[in-house]
């Protein structure tokens, strides 16, 4: 297992190290001048270069960027164009927002969507299934900012059980917790069309293998054959899927938080967009591609922990 | 392409139609389609009224005989407005779609068959564009070079790329040592008639049952970047568009923001519907269902 931790760990680096180049380059090969954002329109030749000068945007193109990954890799992503804060800052102030978000959607995902999902395995071509796969077709067809409308619309502004605008005061508990409701339900459930899908058809596939067929035919309990049996084979691709979905969770958190007005990661990356803060968009995407990659890294690893084969290779 | 080609290209279309046919559900998904694509293409002739023409004394207004959907804050028809938008987001996602297929599905086939070090920058690459979430790479991109429609395209392409190589490159490996390319080689075939002739046949049949999945995914993120604000301009009406100026006024109109959400809806449904028909269809395991 130790050997195969490693292996997967080294080929994340070079993915991350490319990933960053990607995201340097790209932040600079895009038209306009970030000067203009700090000194506006009509800053004269001078002011523009004293502070290229300071931003460094004056060196050669090489040295910028061995800088800028040296400081990356040591953790410092610098400073807002916009707030002149440190961007570590600014994004753990609305970080445990966002976290609290993906994981209740991920949370009501996996604990609805997998028991759905082996039912209708289980009940296939019966009336649970056929509800739970128009569920599931409903559930992926709606995007994001769609369903939190309608949620909003209903349960906001209609039966006034939620708040309008997400933003929990702080150090009250009960109303950050009513705040988070409308936001991870819809994220949530979304959530559960993947996950139900996925279990159910893997669910199936394990169903026909010939070790399931002998487990019933020396007379193995239905209940046993699906949780003990089944369960762990058929858990591989549900697993997959939760670590795929991670980067859709991540644009419908985007957009959920754009909806309900909730501060995280999403509002912050728009409110860059719109004040053009480079630095900010650069640090973001930057955050955003490690958490997808190392993810992607625990992915694979519990891959290794649900499936021993996989070690081997 | 030569005749072979063509013929093995018209015989996985065959396949994948007569699959459609025999499906309740993918032939149900593919009706919503193409009626959903129908009005989008014949919005000049169907739409009731002018798209941008605004009217003051309409604003807002709920539905009438004459405004069957209502008017929006300028007092445009939300109608007219729904059927022309529905051409924008058709448009930019059909497009993107069929570049990532041709650039995505040529860069699996191209590293699957000529393997090693080129397969493996090929599929790095691809990693490395997987490690942004789409609808933040579409953001980035539209942000950074501007909200045209070429653009957009440009930024949803960037996210269908790659899952077109994975699925290509699978099936490309697998058949390039079967004993037909081998004897397609001994004959002293070139590697390109083996790739378009022998190879992309056997790979196309994954990348249709892809294509109407990635095809909603395409609507979605354009219409979740008109949404934010970074679709096509308006006054061009766009769902995703429509949707963020009714949610303006979500309190007082919510029609506004709903009527164009059903519209994305449905045309998402069905393509949801023929996808997981097709899928069913050309899995032999699943075809008995």
């Amino acid at each position: 297992m130790l050997i195969y931790i490693v292996k997967r760990l080294l080929v994340a680096v070079p993915t991350l190290l490319a990933v960053l180049t990607v995201v340097f380059f790209f932040v600079r090969i895009a038209p306009g001048d970030p000067t203009f954002i700090i000194l506006g329109d009509q800053a004269s030749q001078q002011a523009i270069a004293a502070v290229h000068h300071e931003l460094g945007l004056d060196r050669p193109m090489l040295v910028q960027y061995l800088d800028f990954m040296s400081t990356v890799l040591q953790g410092d992503l610098g400073n807002s164009l916009v707030t002149h804060r440190p961007i570590w800052n600014e994004v753990a102030n609305v970080l445990p927002y966002t976290i609290e978000l993906t994981l209740s959607a991920l949370f009501i995902g996996v604990v609805l969507g997998l028991p759905l999902g082996i039912a209708a395995a289980r009940h296939r071509n019966e009336t649970l299934d056929y509800a739970a796969r128009i569920f599931s077709l409903l559930g992926l067809s709606f995007p994001a900012f769609v369903s939190a409308i309608m949620l909003l619309l209903a349960f906001a502004i209609e039966l006034h059980w939620f708040p309008v605008i997400s933003e929990a005061r702080t150090g009250d508990p009960l109303s950050r917790v009513s705040a988070l409701v409308l936001p991870a339900v819809n994220l949530g459930l979304i959530m559960v069309a993947y996950v139900m899908r996925v279990a159910r058809s893997s669910m199936l596939g394990v169903l026909g293998e010939d070790y399931i067929r002998t487990a019933r035919s020396k007379g193995v309990p239905a209940r046993v054959v699906i949780w003990r049996h089944a369960l762990g084979n058929a858990l591989i691709p549900v697993v997959t899927v939760v670590g795929l979905y991670l980067g859709v969770l991540i644009g419908n958190s985007v957009l959920t938080e754009i909806v309900f007005n909730r501060p995280g990661l999403g509002k912050l990356i728009v409110n860059s967009l719109n004040q053009r803060d480079y630095t900010m968009l650069e640090g973001l995407m930057v955050i955003y591609a490690f958490i997808i990659v190392i993810v992607n890294l625990l992915t694979d690893l519990t891959y290794g922990l649900v499936d021993p084969r996989v070690r081997q290779r | 392409m030569s005749a072979v080609a063509a013929a093995s290209a018209r015989g996985a279309w065959a396949h994948l139609a007569s699959g459609i046919r025999r499906h309740k559900m993918a032939s149900f998904g593919a009706g919503i389609v193409v009626l959903v694509a129908l009005s989008a293409l014949l919005a000049p002739w169907l739409a009731p009224h002018d798209p941008l023409e605004q009217d003051v004394l309409l604003r807002l207004a709920q539905p009438t005989a004459d405004f069957p959907l209502g008017n929006d804050s300028f007092g445009r028809d939300i109608l007219s407005r729904i059927l022309w938008g529905g051409r924008v987001s058709l448009y930019v996602s059909t497009l993107a779609v069929l570049i990532a297929i041709i650039v995505g599905g040529a860069l699996g086939i191209l590293a699957g068959y000529i393997g090693g070090l080129f397969d493996r920058i090929v599929m790095a690459a691809m990693d490395v564009l997987l490690s942004f979430p789409t609808l933040v790479m579409g953001l980035l991109v539209v942000a950074m070079l501007g909200p045209t429609v070429g653009n957009l395209i440009l930024a949803i392409t960037l996210t269908a790329v790659a899952p077109f190589a994975r699925i290509a490159r699978a099936p490309t490996l697998a058949v390039k040592e079967r004993d037909f390319v081998e004897a397609g080689r001994a004959l002293g075939f070139s590697n390109l008639r083996l790739m378009v002739v022998h190879i992309l046949p056997n790979v196309v049949d994954d990348i249709l049952v892809m294509a109407a999945l990635w095809l909603a995914t395409a609507i979605r993120t354009e219409a979740s970047l008109s949404f934010i604000g970074l679709g096509v301009r308006p006054p061009t009406a766009t769902w995703g568009g429509m949707i963020r100026e009714g949610f303006e006024n979500i309190l007082d109109s919510p029609w506004l923001a709903i009527f164009p959400s059903l519209a994305i809806l449905v045309v998402m449904f069905g393509l949801n519907m023929l996808g997981d028909g097709l899928r069913d269809t050309s899995d032999p395991r699943l075809r008995h269902e």
